[in-house]
């Protein structure tokens, strides 16, 4: 029985490779996109949580994923805010969004500094100039830059002054006074990180702060981090669903065209079976197990490619689209594989049981 | 030893006496070639007894194939009935009829019909195997493999065999699970005179020895002479 399914698969080298193949791209666009999701989301908020803060404000009438590109907050409010009681540091930035997923930080280094260390340079470091501008390294590699060159963006030409670690904060940041200037809204903030002379004050300071800034959405660190796990942003989910599905339905027309004409080619022998004794169930179960072994072998290959694609996300997209591996959606995607394949099989498979014997016998 | 065996065996041939192991009445099949039907056979009937040797003789498109694939169950008569073994083919369900041929009836293919991707071996065990039986070869059955003189060929798929050799394996497919009824179509139709010789004398040894029915389409009058009886088939009529 194993020996036929064995026999079968290997009598037809091509049709197994390319069923394989078909099964195997399947499972790599799930979880290709699958983990493109999660991992922009993880690696955004690893980047919230690099900056050292314990609280963030943000302008009234903001989400949590919202672009930010514009600058509604007065950067009065970093005065109001160091008064507050356990506030021990307060700093504001100024997010200008460039062609998507890139968006320009607007900094003060040392208020920033302070609070976490600041960036960890590979080479150079923080702006000096006006002019200046710092990249993590993914961006300067994507983008081939070194310390000294000239990078043009938001219609101006900057000097590159540092290329630090990334996953800080932002992956291109220049002096808040100078993007202040450029987006004309000097002495403006988009966003307001505070830290705490202790973060267990956290949530009591949280609390004052929202009765003494209506209006502000005002979040812990923590809090806003966890709001950006992914079944929390509805409309990304969404998206996923309909990728999903999208590949789902691609995946299994795949494989059911595949196995469709597998089994019609296979009339013949399976008038045979039958002729010898073979019950529809035994040619049916045969069926089965061949899809399910070559739907095992193509989820196989399929997580393996995942890593390819993963590797090629590095290469060629800039954070912060990451991809990640997300474990539990191996069984996953691999179930629907095994799903698809095996009711692509089914529908010929037992129509090919039920024909009459001789004719399935003459089937040329 | 033997004298027991051909004891059972006579036995046997007086049960069947009583009740033939094969019964035909009336028997039609019309096939239907797009809107053009074909009469492959106009009512015929033909008995036969338990542990007979029937030789089969008819005009090619005579109907000789179409009544075997009928006996076996593999396609439905058109019109009359067909008894095998006491049990009427029509009110069989399809899981009977799939019983019919596990265990009941042998086939011996005009066209060979070895499965393309197995080994001759795997070919017959797989026969073995789908009848519930060990796949492994006994002493005797090796011995019927060296007389049918393809005992070296089992290793070798059916594309890398002659059609001579893949006939002689296609019988001893045919008989291996010592089948109630083997139905051989045309067995010596592609062996030479020695050859033919050796599968006659195998299935004349088999229909002696273990009392096994067989009916044999030939149209070799040579082949016909091994059988115990001869019956014509002329344009779907058995005469
Ligand atoms: N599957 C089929 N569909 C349509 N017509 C068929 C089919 N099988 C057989 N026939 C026709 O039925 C008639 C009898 O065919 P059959 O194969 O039984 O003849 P035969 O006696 O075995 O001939 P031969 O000696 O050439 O093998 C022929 O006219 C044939 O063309
Ligand atoms: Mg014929």
């Amino acid at each position: 029985m194993n020996k036929l399914i064995f026999a079968n698969l290997t009598h037809r080298p091509v049709r197994t490779l390319l069923s394989v193949l078909a099964i195997a791209v399947e499972v790599t666009m799930i979880l290709t996109l699958v983990g493109v999701s999660h991992g922009t989301l993880d690696s955004t908020a690893a980047r919230a949580r690099g900056v050292g803060a314990d609280i963030v404000v943000r302008p009234p009438n903001s989400t949590v994923v919202s672009a930010l590109s514009s600058a509604p907050m007065s950067d009065k409010l970093i005065g109001v805010l160091m008064q507050q009681p356990h506030v021990a540091l307060a700093t504001g930035t100024v997010i200008q969004g460039l062609t998507f997923p890139d968006s320009i930080t607007g900094l003060d280094f040392a208020t920033f500094n302070k609070m976490n260390g600041g960036f960890t340079y590979l080479s150079g470091g923080d702006p000096v100039n006006e002019d200046d501008i710092t990249v993590d390294q993914y961006y300067a590699q994507h983008r081939h830059l070194r310390v000294g060159d000239t990078l043009r963006l938001v219609n101006r030409d900057w000097r590159v002054s540092g290329i630090f670690e990334g996953g800080k904060l932002a992956n291109i940041c220049v002096k808040l006074s100078a993007l202040q200037a450029i987006t004309g809204s000097p002495g403006h903030l988009s966003q307001i990180y505070v830290k705490l002379d202790d973060s267990k004050w956290t949530d009591a300071v949280v609390a004052e702060l929202k009765t003494k800034m209506p209006g502000y959405p005002i979040y812990s660190m923590e809090e806003l981090t966890s709001m950006l796990s992914i079944n929390n942003i509805g409309m990304l989910k969404d998206f996923i669903w309909v990728v999903i599905t999208v590949a789902v339905i691609v995946g299994f027309i795949v494989v059911f065209l595949a196995m469709y004409t597998a089994v019609l080619e296979r009339t013949r022998e399976i008038g045979i079976l039958k002729a010898v004794g073979g019950s529809s169930g035994l040619v049916l179960e045969l069926l089965l197990r061949e899809t399910m072994l070559l739907a095992l072998l193509g989820s196989v290959l399929g997580i393996a490619l995942t890593y390819g694609t993963q590797w090629l996300m590095k290469m060629l997209v800039p954070p912060p689209l990451v991809q990640e591996t997300v474990y539990y959606w191996w069984p996953i995607a691999g179930g629907i594989a095994v799903v698809g394949s095996m009711l692509g099989v089914v529908v010929p498979g037992v129509k090919a049981v039920q024909q009459d014997v001789t004719e399935a016998l003459s089937y040329e | 030893m033997s004298e027991g065996v051909m004891g059972a065996v006579g036995a046997g041939r007086v049960a069947a006496l009583a009740e033939p192991i094969i019964q035909v009445r009336g028997l039609t099949k019309i096939y239907h070639v797009g809107d053009v039907e074909v009469h492959a056979l106009r009512g015929s009937n033909l008995e036969i007894a338990r542990g007979e040797f029937v030789a089969i003789v008819g005009a090619s498109g005579s109907g000789k194939s179409t009544l075997f694939h009928i006996l076996g169950g593999l396609t439905p008569p058109t019109a009359g009935t067909v008894v095998i073994d006491g049990k009427d083919l029509a009110r069989m369900s399809n899981q009977e009829r799939t019983e019919l041929r596990k265990t009941t009836v042998g086939f011996v293919f005009q066209k060979y019909n070895l499965l393309p991707t197995l080994s001759a071996e795997d070919n017959i065990k797989i026969v073995e195997y789908i009848g519930g039986r060990p796949t492994a070869f006994t002493p005797e059955f090796v011995e019927v493999l060296h007389l049918l003189g393809i005992a070296d060929r089992m290793k070798h798929k059916p594309r890398a065999l002659s059609g001579g050799q893949q006939q002689r394996v296609a019988i001893a497919r045919g008989i291996v699970n010592n089948p109630a009824i083997l139905l051989a179509d045309e067995p010596t139709g592609n062996l030479d005179s020695q050859n033919s010789a050796a599968v006659l004398a195998v299935l004349k040894d088999l229909n002696e020895r273990t009392g096994q029915t067989i009916l044999m389409i030939t149209h070799d009058p040579e082949a016909a002479s091994y059988a115990s009886r001869t019956v014509h088939i002329r344009d779907g009529r058995i005469v």
